[in-house]
């Protein structure tokens, strides 16, 4: 019954969290640069302007396959949410990630397809440790059952602090923060127009930023499984963490400019092996 | 105020400005003017770009772009134009390349004149674009819920 609650809250609750956290982020982040900074609600005006434009579509697939985005998104979402395996919920979480990048590479626009291989790049990146953390979290509970990961007797962090270290490098890739916004970014000037994005026009952009905020909450709630075990005071020790986790993305996307492919594929591969995998390594001689 | 105009995203070409204008228009996006309160994007791409704001006046290679700009950006959709070259050709009018204002290419919406056009100035025709935006919008809304009834009567007639 539980699983179906959480289910369902995030179904409906997904786009409007990510939204207002979105919405608290342009905040946060105008303040850091000494701007007062859009409406708090900023992200579902611009949500409900789009699917007012016109539908300025260059081929009939990519609403189909911006669709299929967001359903898999979705989906992964709803298995981390619902309790289930963690390692099928990351699969799908790139499946869903394979979509974008079809529907990037569907229209004729240069910079969309630069930006659909850039996208490949930064999966190449984040893949490995998503894989570590999923073992991680089984050498730590004893399950890739994330309904058992989270009643355990103490925080997975106990045993897991490196993968937090680097899972934190991920988010920043998920959420497109700088340094890691190769693919796409939210801030204006680019140098390759809006990449992935580029010839996403109306509704499909608005579907688009939707599943960008399901991916959001996902995210967070990577970073909450961490720090659940079976006691209350997990949870909101969990919230308050992700809120800061999200705070120095923030953060890092002021301070830091945008690294070139290269960079981000070996810095994420060595704070995988580093972080990551000794602490895997570890892992395995102390259990 | 309505949908558009709380969320309205600019695409800013220069045609053949000297750049006096465009550093105003960045400008506007500086801590001290922070055209983002007004929930103002400087997005470049016209895909996803409500206002196309163009600085300086159009020549014989400019057109074709600025054609190819306007006819991309999705309905509704309004242009400024920013600064006296972009008004009317300014300084440049007579030169031999140049083809005057940018209304000589596109239809534009809101006029902002100046050399340079100051930011408050910029903020200021962008603010009468939005009326301008949601006017649009209504009539746009009006017009697509029109072309669908039109469509409902041609399939009945079909039967």
């Amino acid at each position: 019954m539980t699983e179906v609650i959480s289910v369902v809250a995030y179904l409906i609750l997904a786009p409007f969290a990510g939204g207002l956290i979105d919405g608290v982020g342009r905040i946060v982040s105008a303040r850091m640069q000494g701007r007062k900074g859009p409406p708090l609600l900023q992200p579902f005006y611009d949500i409900i302007k789009l699917f007012t434009k016109q539908m300025f579509a260059v081929n009939s697939v990519q609403l189909l396959l911006n669709l299929s985005y967001l359903i898999f998104l979705a989906v992964a979402g709803c298995m981390l949410f619902a309790g289930a395996d963690i390692l099928m919920c990351l699969f799908v979480l790139t499946t869903a990630d394979m979509f974008l990048i079809m529907a990037a590479s569907s229209d004729s626009s240069p910079f969309s397809t630069l930006g659909a291989g850039r996208e490949m790049i930064q999966m190449m990146a984040y893949e490995p440790l998503t894989l570590l953390m999923s073992v991680g979290f089984y050498l730590a509970t004893g399950s890739f059952h994330v309904g058992t990961i989270i009643s355990g007797e103490y925080s997975a962090v106990l045993f897991l602090p490196g993968m937090l270290v680097g899972f934190f490098f991920i988010t920043a890739i998920k959420l497109r923060k700088s340094p890691f916004d190769l693919s796409t970014s939210h801030h204006a000037h680019q140098e390759m127009v809006k990449g992935i994005t580029t010839e996403m026009a109306g509704p499909t952009f608005a579907i688009m930023n939707v599943a960008e905020y399901y991916e959001m909450v996902l995210m967070l709630g990577l970073v909450a499984i961490f720090f659940l075990n079976k006691n209350w005071w997990s949870w909101p020790l969990a919230i308050a963490v992700c809120l800061f986790v999200y705070f120095l993305e923030i953060l890092w996307d002021n301070v830091c400019g945008r690294v070139k492919w290269k960079t981000l594929l070996e810095g994420c591969w060595i704070v995988t092996l580093l972080c990551g995998g000794l602490n895997l390594l570890i892992l395995m001689l102390i259990r | 105020m309505g949908k558009l105009a709380k969320s309205p995203w600019l695409l800013h070409y220069d045609g053949s400005s000297c750049n006096g204008c465009d550093i105003e228009v960045l400008a506007c996006t500086t801590p001290v003017y922070d055209i983002e309160r007004f929930g103002i994007i400087n997005t470049g791409d016209p895909f996803q770009a409500d206002i196309l704001l163009i600085t300086g006046g159009i020549n014989s290679q400019s057109e074709s772009v600025v054609k190819q700009i306007y006819s991309q950006m999705p309905n509704p959709k309004v242009v400024v134009a920013v600064g006296i070259c972009a008004c009317t050709g300014g300084i440049f009018k007579t030169c031999y390349n140049i083809k005057g204002g940018v209304d000589t290419v596109i239809p534009v919406d809101v006029y902002v004149p100046g050399c340079a056009a100051r930011p408050q100035a910029i903020i200021d025709g962008v603010v009468q674009a939005l009326a301008l935006l949601e006017q649009k919008r209504a009539d746009y809304a009006a017009q697509r819920r029109g072309v669908m009834q039109e469509g409902g009567i041609a399939s009945g007639a079909d039967q």
